[in-house]
């Protein structure tokens, strides 16, 4: 994600950290090389000028807290800033009407047939009933496109096959969504320049007709300086509510959303991070400015851990670290439920201080060595899963021929099994900082 | 025929009209600064607000710096025009089938318009009377399929297709067999979009362009990388690393219509010198044009 970003930071302030001071002399080169930083992550030009001198303002008229380093101190500051300029805390969909609609707006190529089936797979989790309209008729199979999604997300859609007019699509869907009950509705339109004043002119009379709650600005990720052009475009035309960002996966720093944020001052309301249909993250200001630095996004991992895990499962884990009596069982049980959560990398880019381990090392994360581990397990006795210490040679010969590795690789198993219920161990008694060490075995 | 370049020219200088503004508008702010170090400086700004970057920027106003010493306005806007020309006439080279059947690999992150480009240019040859043979690799986006099939439709030309899900690879085998045994003058190829940081989908695109140079050595003869005008600094990712696993021999440039300036291409030619093949400056089949430095530059400045 932004870990460009991060690294710059990172640099910056480690040469303030030897100042002793925050002066007028050793801020200004950490300014400059911000301001170079959140240029090359295309945050447009004037929104950096408005940061830097809200940041050089506040670094110099603070004093230097107690026991804070200068450099922590700017580190604070610019963190602070940051979130304030993201948007302060997260914000919610308002789904207000009956039923409420959603519209998603935006340029060509931004995603939005993509947001629209993450979106419905994101409210039918929160116990929605979501409708999809596709409402563009321009792009060659976009009207397909979205029923198919719709079908994957087991999510119904109103079939606008046979239609021509995106107006008579959205009227039509309205008037079954009023009948068939549903409680949120979603409209994908076609995608538009924000300069071509006829398509403008349909968006806003589909609005008209829809009268939306929301209507989402969605937007690529990697978009260079004239972002701010085409938010302010179609913030003008047809009164964007919220900002969906797309294509966060990759390796753009994101200076977009700066941009954006500032500029319509839209709060982000989503990022999409995958290329899986509930790849939809609700964006936090808080949490993104943390990533920016560095500080890592334990808070997303955590959410995303519960959402897959369930909390009973979740409880039953703790209870397990808790009394020590976690099995190899649980462990298979904990590679399935990381395997949902996405893809390890991503996991670990959420964890503090993996985007530097990551950059130094060249660090790849193996998915198959999952599914070894899981074939050393499965061919494991329950005896063996609960009680392991019964493990004789002869038995991890066996286990090995049974899933195909070498008994090698079943020792490796065994250690790293040991390794983490040390881990588990030293995570009770000093209450959770144990992440370095988890990284440090990993590697 | 004279009429069409003439037609052409002026909607490829409509759509960069407004970049024209956008730099010229601060060139000419520029001048209300009261030292000449303010108005390279203004100037450096307005090319970064082009996305042409800060490096190249910063490089190009050095150049200046050297060249220019007094506050002449039009003696600043030639010197700027010629400076950028000759980064981007190193890269001019227009795409012209050279084999038969000639293998057009389109490749490139998600919803830069590949899928629109391939139909665009699928149209073109068939205008110049050349057979042309399409390949759905896309079988991972829903419907892309479907949206190439249309294509093949509105363009008259076949669609070589398996399911949706299907082995990109086994599409790409089958297709160059068929462009062979049907003697095809072009086939073009479409990937699914897929971000160039995604090792193991970049690794599926390694394993497609293999395939294609087992059937038919020396094919695929263009790696296509496709590229949206909008994007940021982030193209110059992508140009570099699907260059470092593919080998890009060539870039397409599309929507180039709104108000993004593209100014990214100035980096990516002067540091990569990736050909710029092609350009999109409208949604219509005949609005896909060849790249020319000097048309570029005159619209840009």
């Amino acid at each position: 994600m932004l870990e460009g970003l991060s690294d710059k930071f990172r640099k910056v302030l480690k040469d303030v950290r030897g100042h002793g001071a925050l002066s007028d002399s050793n801020i200004q080169d950490a300014l400059k090389e911000v301001r170079l930083a959140l240029l090359e992550a295309d945050v447009n030009l004037v929104v950096v000028k408005d940061f830097i001198a809200a940041v050089k303002e506040k670094a110099l008229g603070k004093e230097v807290l107690g026991s804070l380093t200068p450099g922590q101190q700017f580190t604070k500051v610019v963190h602070d800033e940051l979130t304030r300029l993201l948007g302060g805390s997260e914000a919610t969909l308002e789904l207000k009407g009956r039923p409420p609609v959603i519209m998603l707006v935006g340029l060509q190529g931004s995603g939005k047939t993509t947001t629209a089936a993450k979106l419905a797979v994101h409210l039918k989790g929160r116990g929605r009933n979501p409708y999809i309209v596709p409402a563009d008729m321009f792009r060659l199979a976009a009207v397909l496109q979205l029923k198919k999604l719709a079908s994957e997300a087991r999510v119904d859609c109103f079939d606008s096959e046979g239609y021509s007019k995106a107006d008579a699509v959205c009227a039509e869907a309205l008037r079954i969504a009023g009948i068939k009950g549903y409680d949120c509705v979603i409209v994908d339109t076609a995608g538009r320049l924000h300069i071509d004043d006829a398509l403008m002119d349909e968006l806003k009379t589909l609005k008209g007709i829809l009268k939306p709650s929301e209507v989402l600005f969605v937007a690529d990720s990697m978009t260079g300086q004239d972002a701010v052009n085409t938010a302010k475009g179609f913030d003008s035309a047809v009164g964007v509510t919220g900002v969906a960002l797309t294509k966060f996966d990759g390796d753009a720093r994101g200076g977009a959303a700066l941009s954006m944020r500032m500029t319509t001052g839209k709060p982000i309301k989503f990022v999409g991070v995958g290329e899986k249909i509930d790849a939809l993250e609700v964006f936090h200001p808080s949490r993104l400015a943390g990533r920016i630095l560095d500080m890592g996004d334990v808070l997303t991992l955590i959410e995303k851990a519960e959402a897959t895990l369930g909390e009973k499962e979740a409880k039953e884990l703790q209870r397990k670290i808790k009394k020590d009596s976690f099995t190899l069982e649980d462990f298979k049980g904990q590679l399935q439920q990381i395997k949902k959560m996405g893809s390890i990398e991503s996991i670990l880019s959420m964890v503090p201080g993996f985007n530097a381990v990551k950059n130094a090392k060249d660090v790849k994360i193996d998915e198959k060595e999952i599914l070894r581990v899981e074939a050393i397990i499965n061919s494991m006795t329950m005896k063996e899963r609960v009680d392991p210490s019964c493990l004789n040679a002869s038995r991890r010969q066996r286990i090995a021929k049974g899933s195909g590795t070498k008994v090698s690789d079943v020792n490796k198993l065994m250690n790293q099994y040991q390794d983490m219920r040390k881990m588990m161990k030293m995570m009770r008694n000093s209450g959770g900082r144990g992440m370095k060490g988890l990284l440090n075995r990993m590697r | 025929m004279f009429k069409g370049i003439k037609a052409g020219l002026a909607s490829l200088k409509a759509g960069l009209a407004r970049t024209h503004n956008a730099i010229m508008g601060n060139v000419e702010a520029a001048f209300s600064g009261a030292s000449r170090e303010e108005i390279l400086e203004n100037l450096e700004e307005s090319l970064i607000l082009s996305d042409i970057g800060v490096a190249a920027s910063s490089r190009i106003v050095d150049e200046l710096r050297g060249q220019f010493a007094g506050k002449d306005p039009e003696r600043l806007k030639e010197l700027l025009r010629s400076s950028i020309y000759r980064i981007l006439k190193e890269a001019e080279a227009p795409l012209v089938p050279t084999a038969s059947p000639f293998v057009i690999m389109a490749l490139g992150v998600n919803g830069v318009g590949k899928t629109t480009t391939i139909g665009k240019l699928a149209s073109r040859y068939t205008s110049e009377g050349r057979s042309v043979l399409l390949a759905a690799g896309d079988t991972f986006r829903a419907a892309a399929i479907e949206q190439l099939e249309l294509w093949g439709e509105r363009v008259g030309c076949q669609v070589i297709r398996q399911a949706h899900g299907g082995d990109p690879g086994a599409i790409a085998f089958d297709a160059v067999r068929a462009a062979i045994s049907r003697k095809s003058d072009v086939l073009i190829l479409d990937t699914a979009g897929r971000l160039h940081t995604k090792t193991n989908l970049v690794e599926e695109l390694k394993k497609v362009k293999r395939i294609v140079g087992r059937e038919l050595p020396g094919a695929p003869h263009e790696n296509l990388l496709v590229l949206d005008a909008s994007t940021g600094q982030n193209a110059l990712n992508q140009a570099r690393l699907f260059n470092e696993a593919i080998g890009v021999t060539g870039i397409a440039l599309t929507k180039l219509d709104g108000t993004a300036k593209g100014g990214i291409i100035v980096p990516i030619a002067g540091e990569l010198k990736i050909p710029i093949r092609l350009i999109g400056v409208g949604e219509s089949a005949s609005d896909l044009k060849d790249f020319d430095a000097r048309e570029f530059v005159d619209a840009l400045i």
